[in-house]
């Protein structure tokens, strides 16, 4: 990473001087530890950024919301984790909560509640959307010009939580046009990596599910696919790679689009 | 008057019948363990008119939907008409709805002409099972009993709108000088056989109630038990976002004690099973949902893990919970245990570890199924009960217990991302 470091604000640093943000951005672990969705967090902080939205992380204090654990079967290790993200964000105040990942979105804003955290959750492609409805994001120069782009729909904001024009409308406010796969919006197929397939092999089979979808990918022949999902992000990757397309097809993240249409 | 006592004779075999077969079922229910609660009536009537007698979701599949919605809607009417011959035979009347006038113009018009529509759509359907050989239609848990059971109750359907038309036909031509209702398809054969076709009424009527008789008495005891079970099954349905998976209320108790000792420990509470292992642990909706299942096998269609040669077909999963209550109902009505369970001795571990959560087979699902709930639930058993989880996954249990992560990193490397 060449990037230089960014100015993130924590909850911590500004509850000690007595600030209180209106958003809180929830990185999720993918944000935080993986390397190339990191590359995801960092642009929609940028975009905050240069927003100037009043926002903060929790830093140190997050930690994994339980989802991959509860859709395991580890229901007490969900409700722990659960427990305590609650007193932490109870105890900010917090009221508007961004996700990047959808599993997190789906997690706070559906689980939560009857553990005793209410929110208002808002995934980043509605965010984003919204900004560039009301102007606030203006995106008047297409870095990919002449190049054509679908979208695939991660489950858990699609079917999950019927979140399917959001990304596709910030896409096109960038491309012009999203081509539709042949399985997309409701009738999308996953990339393979939910309810904890993420963190364990396959079982046998005569295919793995994330290349199954990028021979779907391949074959809409477009240069780039648009996802909004860490998970996706990892199962479509790896799939380009192992079909050796990563010359013609590259995998981006709807806020990276932003980001580059940004220059920022 | 002969024909009103055989009538009510046969009326009342069929509801005792039925009355038997309900009872069966419901010690069955009585098994099961409650479910979510039932609220929200306005939305879930307006659900029930889009997916139930809209057909939205069936119509997910445009062509093969609209001969599904069709055969439906015909039904609906015919019902009707059925509802009127039960009156008419047990009273000893004829045409007994006709002074509903234009309405029953209007039902009897309609119902004449799905009769025809329905025959044609279940030779396509019975056809496409037999000729065509969809893939949907194949898998492990489509056993030749229930190929056979598609067979007999389409059978059954095309009887009963045969004979229905025979005995509109039948009663157009006794009545030529003036009738009760308008028929379009019977008046146009009538018009067409230079025969007397009057002699078709008795037979026809008789052929088509019975039939409805013995058809109802069929029903639950086969996949068709849809027919009576599907309207009722969504309007029922879980109205939540479908990747919102319930918390488990028992554990909920156990972590706040963990995380507040002070709580005071209700010893009268008894500490049930956690999760899933066999028919006595899923809700009644389950169970239901798994009577409701008709097989149709559009959630299996469109499973990832499926479609990439995976063990888990989502339908098998329902298709396993009726089978096991079938079997293990009797036994555990008596108190007693038969050593097995749906977990292992039907459904594998290979199977619900497949799953991904996708939801596409709860999209799909005509009738509103969850089948990813109910995977999770039997996971819920493997890993709180039996700490059978995959070690991987155990990997990842430890990862969050320890540095609330699925990965192996520091907390202390939370705002790394943030450096460049």
């Amino acid at each position: 990473m060449t990037d230089k470091k960014l100015h993130v604000p924590v909850m911590a640093d500004l509850a000690a001087k007595g600030e209180r943000p209106e958003y809180l951005y929830w990185v999720g672990c993918a944000g935080a530890f993986d390397d190339r969705y990191q590359k995801v967090a960092r642009a929609f902080a940028k975009i905050l950024n240069h927003l100037e939205v009043s926002y903060a992380v929790l830093g140190k204090e997050e930690s994994c919301t339980g989802d991959a654990a509860k859709r395991a079967g580890n229901e007490m290790l969900f409700q722990m984790q659960a427990m305590q993200n609650i007193e932490v964000l109870n105890g900010y105040e917090v009221d508007k909560i961004i996700c990047t990942c959808p599993h997190c979105y789906n997690t706070l804003k559906n689980e939560y509640p009857e553990l005793g955290g209410n929110y208002n959750v808002i995934n980043y492609t509605e965010f984003l959307d919204e900004m560039i409805q009301a102007g606030k994001l203006k995106l008047e120069n297409n870095p990919f010009k002449g190049e054509s782009i679908t979208y695939h729909d991660p489950c858990y904001l699609g079917r999950g939580n019927k979140i399917y024009d959001a990304p596709r409308n910030v896409v096109k406010a960038v491309f012009g046009d999203v081509k539709e796969l042949k399985r997309s919006r409701s009738f999308g197929l996953c990339c393979g990596a939910g309810g904890a397939q993420m963190f364990k092999e396959a079982e046998k089979g005569n295919k793995e599910v994330n290349i199954e979808r990028t021979e779907e990918i391949i074959e809409r022949k477009v240069d780039k696919v648009a996802s909004a999902c860490p998970f996706c992000m990892t199962m479509l990757t790896d799939g380009i790679k192992l079909k050796n397309k990563e010359s013609e097809l590259q995998n981006l993240d709807v806020a990276e689009i932003i980001e580059k249409a940004l220059e920022l | 008057m002969t024909k009103q006592i055989l009538f009510i004779i046969s009326l009342a075999i069929t509801l005792g019948v039925f009355a038997w077969s309900v009872k069966r079922l419901w010690a069955f229910f009585k098994l099961t363990k409650p479910s979510y609660p039932i609220k929200n009536i306005g939305a879930r009537i307006s659900h029930t008119l889009d997916v139930a007698f809209g057909q939205t979701k069936i119509f997910r599949k445009p062509v093969i939907g609209l001969m599904h919605a069709l055969v439906f809607w015909g039904f609906l009417v015919i019902t009707l008409g059925s509802i009127e011959i039960v009156i008419d035979g047990a009273f000893g009347l004829e045409r007994s709805f006709a002074f509903t006038g234009w309405f029953y113009d209007f039902v009897m018009a309609s119902g004449d002409v799905f009769a025809l529509l329905i025959v044609v759509f279940i030779v396509a359907f019975s056809l496409r099972r037999s000729i065509l050989r969809i893939k949907r239609f194949t898998g492990v848990e489509m056993s030749s009993k229930s190929y056979w059971d598609a067979q007999i109750a389409l059978s059954f359907i095309g009887l009963l709108m045969l004979s229905l038309l025979a005995f509109n036909v039948g009663y157009i031509s006794n009545h030529l000088n003036g009738y009760e209702g308008v028929y379009p398809v019977s008046a146009a054969i009538v018009n067409l056989v230079n025969l007397d076709l009057g002699w078709l009424q008795e037979p026809g009527w008789w052929i088509h109630i019975l039939l409805i008789f013995v058809f109802a008495n069929y029903l639950p005891y086969s996949k068709h038990f849809h027919v009576f079970l599907s309207v009722p099954n969504v309007f029922l349905a879980n109205l939540e976002p479908l990747t919102k998976y319930p918390n488990l209320e028992s554990i909920t108790k156990e972590v706040k004690l963990m995380l507040d000792p002070e709580a005071a420990y209700d010893e009268s509470e008894e500490v049930a099973r956690f999760g899933v292992k066999d028919v006595e642990d899923v809700s009644w909706k389950n169970y239901m949902d798994s009577l409701a299942c008709t097989q149709c096998g559009r959630c299996t269609d469109v499973c990832p893990a499926n479609i990439t040669g995976k063990l888990l077909s989502p339908r098998k999963i329902f298709v396993d919970l009726r089978k096991r209550m079938d079997e293990k109902g009797p036994v555990a009505i008596k108190g007693e245990d038969d050593g097995k369970s749906l977990l292992r001795d039907y459904i594998t571990e290979e199977e619900l570890w497949a799953c991904t959560t996708c939801n596409a087979c709860a999209q799909e699902c005509p009738i509103d199924i969850s089948h990813p709930n109910l995977i999770m639930d039997m996971r819920r058993y493997l890993v709180m009960e039996e700490a059978a989880a995959p070690a991987e996954l155990n990997t990842m249990f430890t990862n969050i217990e320890n540095n609330g992560a699925p990965w192996q990193f520091s907390p202390e490397d939370r705002l790394k991302w943030t450096e460049g």
